[in-house]
């Protein structure tokens, strides 16, 4: 068997392949440089790309952000990161307002090629102000890519994606994956943005998650087989582009369909993918859609709470069951 | 006004041309806001042409500049043209932006002029990050970022300075002071009376306070800041004191400022300046009503052309979201 590599050593290669195939990609963001980031997600890349390409800021945000989109518009491809994804609410009007506007608002007449990386989600007791998840606020907003890769491979082969695309991308690297292993990407990895991955097949429901989510959703489709359903998981890895074609092939199979999702229910993206399902899909199926998301409280510290609150193995399979005895 | 011996006659006659081919667009706009041909809104720049044409002559044509929503003058000054300018503002196809920016949003990126930006203070990073590509690739380019007196008390600002100034990035930051923060006095809501300039020390980055509606005062302080940048120097923050004629915005006729000001500095008019210091130079005063006729001419034309012009094809609603031109999010 292989060697396996960790999600978190994943995100510096990912950009190091990047970095060395093309001079225009650049780093920024705080404590990213020699620090080898909070996360430890940059480790190696001050050491090969120096101080000049992998530059570390102030805490500032909004410098951070709108820096990169000037540096973006005129010839790089910066790698922007925001640490914990709730910071980005303190460069919001960048991400929601200014970044995805300009190609459009300007008649085409710039593009935006940058990517900024943030540590997103819940499940380490980090609290109310760094812990959640919100891959729905960037999904909120037309001219964002948006990306959340669940395995290593994965972090690799979207991250060249991500930094190869002309477009914006937000790319939400999990907290609570960084420490999960699996098999390295293969030399040239590449995978294309908006392409769900089926990661196991099945004929009585279709699980689709994304990210943390997507182990989750494994897990329970593996206890829920001794009982004779047989789930079907599918990780969608982007938002947007959002690979609806999978899930209502998918569904066309099963005829039943679980979201999992880790950001609250209330404003989920599992909401337009029901949605799109239930406009375009009634007829495949068999059963009401089921969500299961947070709730939607914000994210509390002690960690009997903050399970109470995220999508577990249990809760997904107690759906599932439900919906397969429908 | 100031006296620049390198700048040649016939040069800041053809300056005095450009500012009046500003004043008679931003009257335009006005004129066709109230007929009811302009939607929305405007933010009129007509006062402030000295700060864009004083501005842009002394830089050099690959250099970036970033504007506001009171930005026509500095579309202008980058090489955009009244009727394109016009066309925007009047929903055509024809606008720069093909009616998708509006009034707001006035782009001319292959001049390099990359937008006006109407959330205030957000640009000024962008034109950080822009110095800072601009040092990465050896382009020898600088960023100007301009903004108004209102946007030295919002967050970008200061994480703005504060990061160009560590990078030591060719940027200049040009703040159009002209006195009120929408329909404040900006002097009542600034912990400092001068609130771009009293800021730098803080930064420690050089600032110039200077009479922005002198436009060879604007041109010598830029070309100077400038130079300062492209030789590796860093940032610098430039403070142009200047007075808009119309109010902040749509058909606010700014009651709220008063009449003696108001008179002072119109009397102070840029273009009234720019004609003294041409009399100055034995400048014959039919060349430089050649100058306006020829302007006005100009925006007359443009005017014409863009009530002329087809509305937007409605197609492209739902073009350039994506680099690939289209809009598509999901399979």
């Amino acid at each position: 068997m292989a060697e396996l590599t960790t999600y978190r050593e994943s995100v510096a290669e990912g950009i190091a392949r990047e970095m060395r195939r093309d001079p225009a990609v650049v780093c920024l963001g705080e404590d990213i440089g020699a620090a080898g980031g909070v996360f430890k997600t940059t480790v190696g890349l001050y050491e090969e790309f120096g101080p000049v390409r992998i530059r570390d800021t102030p805490i500032s945000e909004q410098a951070i952000v709108g820096a990169a989109m000037g540096a973006a518009m005129t010839g790089l491809r910066p790698v922007a990161e925001i640490m914990f994804s709730d910071f980005l609410a303190c460069c919001w009007d960048h991400v929601a307002n200014e970044i995805p506007k300009v190609r459009y608002m300007t008649g085409g007449q710039v593009t935006v090629p940058l990517v900024i990386r943030t540590a997103n989600g819940g499940g380490l007791g980090f609290g109310a102000q760094h812990s959640q998840a919100v891959e729905n606020w960037a999904f909120a907003v037309p001219g964002l890519k948006v990306v959340a890769p669940a395995t290593p491979s994965d972090v690799v082969g979207l991250m060249a994606a991500a930094i190869r695309s002309d477009d914006p991308v937000v790319f939400f690297e999990h907290k609570g994956l960084f420490a999960s292993k699996g098999p390295p990407a293969p030399p040239e990895h590449l995978v294309p943005l908006g392409q769900a991955a089926c990661l196991r097949t099945g004929t009585d429901v279709t699980l689709v998650a994304l990210a943390a989510t997507v182990p989750t959703a494994l897990a329970a489709a593996e206890r829920l087989t001794a009982e004779g359903v047989s789930a079907e998981v599918l990780d969608l890895r982007c938002l947007v582009p959002l690979d609806m074609r999978a899930v209502l092939e998918s569904v066309a199979r099963t005829s039943r369909l679980v979201v999992v999702e880790e950001n609250p229910y209330q404003g989920g993206w599992g909401g337009t993918v029901a949605s799109i399902v239930a406009d375009e899909g009634f007829e495949l199926l068999d059963a009401p859609i089921r969500r299961v998301a947070a709730a939607c409280v914000p994210l509390p510290f002690a960690d009997r709470l903050e399970d109470a609150v995220l999508p577990t193995v249990d809760t997904v399979a107690g759906a599932v069951r439900a919906l397969a005895a429908y | 006004m100031t006296t620049t011996a390198e700048t040649a006659t016939a040069e800041l006659l053809d300056w005095y041309e450009q500012m009046a081919v500003i004043r008679r667009t931003e009257q335009a706009a006005q004129d066709l806001f109230l007929a009811g041909l302009v939607k929305g809104t405007t933010h009129l720049a007509a006062g402030h042409e000295a700060v864009a044409v004083g501005a842009s002559t002394a830089l050099r044509d690959d250099d970036y500049v970033f504007a506001t929503y009171r930005g026509h003058h500095h579309a202008i000054a980058r090489g955009a043209t009244p009727e394109e300018c016009l066309a925007e503002l009047m929903s055509k196809a024809t606008g720069l932006c093909g009616g998708k920016g509006g009034s707001m949003h006035l782009t001319k990126a292959d001049r390099n002029m990359l937008g006006s930006y109407a959330i205030v203070g957000a640009h000024l990073p962008m034109a950080a990050g822009a110095a800072w590509s601009a040092v990465l690739r050896g382009s020898g380019q600088v960023a100007v970022a301009f903004f108004g007196d209102g946007a030295t008390n919002i967050g970008t600002f200061h994480e703005t300075l504060n990061l160009a100034a560590v990078w030591k990035l060719p940027v200049l930051f040009v703040c159009e002071n002209n006195l009120y923060m929408e329909y404040t006095p900006i002097g009542s809501v600034t912990a400092v009376p001068n609130p771009a300039a009293d800021r730098a020390a803080a930064y420690r980055l050089p600032a110039e306070l200077l009479d922005g509606n002198d436009v060879l005062a604007v041109h010598a302080a830029v070309a100077t800041a400038a130079q300062r940048a492209r030789a590796g120097d860093g940032p610098t923050i430039i403070e142009a004191r200047t007075y808009r004629q119309f109010g902040h915005s749509r058909t606010d006729p700014g009651k709220y400022r008063p009449e003696a000001e108001v008179a002072q500095w119109l009397a102070r008019d840029p273009l009234t300046l720019a004609r003294a210091a041409l009399a100055d130079r034995g400048v014959p005063e039919s060349d430089v009503d050649a100058a306006d006729q020829r302007a006005r001419a100009l925006v007359e034309a443009a005017v014409a052309a863009a009530k002329a012009a087809p509305e937007p094809d409605l197609a492209t609603a739902l073009t350039d979201v994506w680099a690939d031109g289209s809009a598509g999010w999901r399979s």
